[in-house]
C-alpha cells in the first residue's frame, strides 16, 4: 500500500491535468456545436474563430466550455469518455456474449497479443543465442555486435512495410508472420545486450575458481554464467516484451491491416473517430502493463527461489 | 624393525617434495614493456608443510601461488606439483584454492556452494551430502548449511569458501590472503581454526599474506619475497612447535622469527628508491 500511494498521486495529477487540458483543446469543436444549435458564440463565424487564440475563445464563451466535455468527436476526449469507450468495446461486449466480435477490443487485443508473444519468443531466442555466441567468440563479438547496434538505428516504421511486402512475396499468407518478425526485430536487441552483460558478469576470480576444479566449458556456462545472468535477463525481458508489443502495433499500421490494436488506431484516424483511437491506445498500454507486470512477478519468484535478494 | 621402516618411509616422503620450483621465471608482456613478476625462484615444499609467502605488493607471492595452481604459466625454469606439471596437477584436482574474496555464488546456499566442486567432479548425491556435513563441521558452520551467503558475516563466508576447497580430496590447499579483508579479532580466531584444521587434515598448505604475525604464527616455513623482480630473499624454517596457542606470539622465539622476517623484508627494499 505504501508503494501504491505515490503512484496513485501521480495518476491523480495526470488525470486532473488531462481534464483541464480538455477545455482549450475542444473549445473550437464546442463552439461549432453551439453555433449549429443556434446559440450565440463570439466570434460568430467559424472562420473567424479559427484565427482566434483558444484562451480568447474560452474567455468570451465561458458558457460553452462545458460542451467541450461531451463532444462526439472531440479533439481530446475526457478520461471518462475514453473509459466509457474502452468499457463499451471490451467488458460490455463480453457481457453481451460477443467478446470476439470484430468491434471488440478484446478480439483486436488478442490478435496483437498473439503476434507479440510469437515475436517475443523469437526475439528472446535470437537475443540469447546471439549473446552466447558473442560471449564465447571474439570473432562474433567483433562482427555481430556492431550490426546489432546498427539494426536498431533503422526506423522500424520504414522497415515494417518492407518486411510485410517481402514476406507476402515469398508466399507467406496473412499478417501474423511479418508482424512477429517486426516485433522480434525490436525485441531481440535488449535481450542480446542484457544477456551479454549478464553472461559476462562473473568476475575473473569466479572463472579462475572453476578452472581450479578443471570444470568444462559447459559446466562453467550452466553453473556460473547462466545463473549469474538471470537478474540481467529478466530486466531485458521486461524491456523486450514492451518493445515486442510496439513492434506488433507498428506492423499493424501499414494500410491493409484490419485486425489488431494498431489497425484500430489507424482506422480510427482514417474515419475521424478519436474515441476509437484513444480506446485502442489505452488497450495497448494496459496490455503492455499487464505483460511487464507478469514478467516482474516471474522475476521475483525466480530470484527468490534462487535465494537472491530481489 | 618397524620403527626403522617407518623412519625410512618418513625420510623418503620428506625427500620427495610436493611442490618443487627450480629457477622459475615469469615475465608478463605489458604495453609498458616486460614486467618480471618472478625471477629465479628455487623452492621445495614438503608434504604436510605450512608455507607462508610474505612480501610487499608486487613481489610475486600471489603470482607464484597462481603458477602452482596453473592459473599462470611460467616463462622459464621448472615447476612440479605432486611430481606432475602444474596443469596436469590441476586436471588431477590436486589442490583446493581459496581466493582473497570468498566468491560464494549468491544464488546457492552454503551447502550448495560447497557442493559446487563436488557436482563438477561427479560425486554421487549421497557422497556430496556426507562430505558437505564433514567440512561444514570442520569449519564450524554446521548450522548454516541452508543459509545464503548474504546472511553470513564476512568471516563466516571465508570459512565457507575454505570448506568448499576442502570438500574434495586435494592434499594441497592454496590460500591467497584469505583473511586479508577481515578484522584483527576475526582473523586471530580464523588463524587458530586454520592451524587446528591443518593438524587434523595433514594437508600441505601454501598461504599468501601481508601480515608478519600471521605468517610467523601459522607457518612451518616462511618464504620472504621482494619485488622488481619478484624473488625470494629469505626462507625461514620455523622452530616453533606444532601446537601453538595464540599467546605463543609473546614468546621470545616468536619475536625473533618475526624480527628476521622484518629484516628480510627490509633487505628486499634496500635498493628501492
Amino acid at each position: 500500500m505504501r508503494n501504491a500511494l505515490p503512484v496513485l498521486a501521480v495518476l491523480a495529477a495526470l488525470v486532473a491535468l488531462w481534464y483541464v487540458a480538455v477545455a482549450p483543446m475542444n473549445i473550437r469543436g464546442a463552439l461549432d456545436v453551439a453555433e449549429r444549435s443556434g446559440a450565440d458564440v463570439i466570434p460568430a463565424e467559424s472562420r473567424a474563430r479559427f484565427e482566434t487564440p483558444v484562451l480568447r475563445l474560452m474567455l468570451d464563451n465561458a458558457d460553452h466550455i462545458a460542451t467541450g466535455y461531451s463532444l462526439d468527436r472531440p479533439r481530446l476526449p475526457t478520461p471518462g469518455q475514453v473509459g466509457a469507450e474502452l468499457w463499451k468495446t471490451t467488458g460490455e461486449m463480453a457481457l453481451k456474449g460477443r467478446p470476439m466480435s470484430k468491434r471488440s477490443l478484446i478480439y483486436h487485443g488478442w490478435i496483437t497479443l498473439q503476434s507479440t508473444l510469437w515475436g517475443f519468443a523469437l526475439g528472446t531466442a535470437l537475443g540469447m543465442a546471439g549473446a552466447i555466441a558473442i560471449v564465447y567468440s571474439r570473432v562474433v563479438d567483433m562482427s555481430l555486435m556492431p550490426w546489432a547496434i546498427i539494426s536498431q538505428t533503422v526506423p522500424i516504421v520504414a522497415l515494417a512495410p518492407m518486411i510485410i511486402v517481402l514476406s507476402s512475396q515469398v508466399g507467406i499468407e496473412g499478417r501474423g508472420v511479418p508482424k512477429a518478425i517486426i516485433s522480434a526485430y525490436l525485441c531481440y536487441f535488449p535481450v542480446l545486450v542484457g544477456m551479454v552483460k549478464g553472461l559476462r558478469s562473473p568476475g575473473a576470480a569466479q572463472l579462475d575458481l572453476l578452472k581450479t576444479y578443471s570444470a568444462s566449458g559447459l559446466q562453467a556456462f550452466l553453473k556460473l554464467r547462466l545463473p549469474a545472468s538471470m537478474p540481467y535477463l529478466f530486466t531485458s525481458l521486461k524491456i523486450g516484451i514492451a518493445a515486442a508489443l510496439v513492434g506488433t502495433i507498428v506492423g499493424e499500421l501499414p494500410t491493409g491491416a484490419i485486425s489488431g490494436l494498431g489497425a484500430r488506431i489507424l482506422i480510427g484516424d482514417q474515419f475521424g473517430t478519436p474515441l476509437a483511437i484513444w480506446a485502442a491506445l489505452f488497450a495497448a498500454a494496459i496490455l503492455a502493463g499487464a505483460l511487464v507486470t507478469l514478467l516482474d512477478v516471474l522475476q521475483r519468484l525466480t530470484l527468490k527461489r534462487m535465494g537472491m535478494q530481489a | 624393525m618397524q620403527d626403522v621402516a617407518d623412519a625410512l618411509v618418513a625420510d623418503h616422503s620428506a625427500l620427495k617434495p610436493v611442490i618443487s620450483a627450480d629457477g622459475l621465471d615469469l615475465t608478463f608482456q605489458t604495453n609498458d614493456g616486460p614486467v618480471h613478476a618472478l625471477s629465479g625462484i628455487d623452492l621445495e615444499i614438503g608434504k604436510g608443510e605450512f608455507v607462508s609467502f610474505i612480501g610487499p605488493s608486487g613481489c610475486g607471492k600471489t603470482t607464484f601461488l597462481r603458477c602452482i595452481a596453473a592459473l599462470e604459466t611460467p616463462t622459464g625454469g621448472s615447476l612440479t606439483v605432486n611430481g606432475m606439471t602444474p596443469d596436469e596437477a590441476r586436471k588431477a584436482r590436486a589442490y583446493g584454492y581459496v581466493f582473497q574474496a570468498a566468491g560464494l555464488y549468491p544464488w546457492r546456499s552454503i551447502e550448495k556452494n560447497i557442493a559446487l566442486p563436488l557436482e563438477i567432479m561427479g560425486y554421487s548425491k549421497a557422497e556430496q551430502a556426507e562430505r558437505i556435513a564433514r567440512v561444514l563441521d570442520l569449519v564450524e558452520l554446521s548450522n548454516f548449511g541452508k543459509k545464503y551467503p548474504w546472511q553470513l558475516s564476512g568471516g563466516m563466508q571465508q570459512r565457507a569458501s575454505i570448506a568448499r576447497a576442502l570438500a574434495f580430496d586435494a592434499d594441497i590447499l592454496l590460500m591467497d590472503e584469505p583473511f586479508g579483508a577481515l578484522d584483527e579479532i576475526v582473523r586471530d580466531h580464523l588463524n587458530e581454526q586454520l592451524l587446528e584444521l591443518w593438524a587434523r587434515t595433514e594437508k600441505t598448505i601454501g598461504f599468501v599474506t601481508h601480515s608478519i604475525p600471521e605468517a610467523v604464527y601459522l607457518s612451518t616455513k616462511i618464504v620472504v619475497m621482494s619485488p622488481r623482480p619478484g624473488r625470494i630473499t629469505d626462507v625461514i624454517e620455523s622452530p616453533l612447535p606444532k601446537e601453538r596457542p595464540l599467546d605463543i606470539r609473546d614468546t621470545p622465539e616468536f619475536l625473533e622469527i618475526a624480527h628476521r622476517v622484518r629484516d628480510g623484508l627490509r633487505a628486499g627494499h634496500a635498493y628501492d628508491d
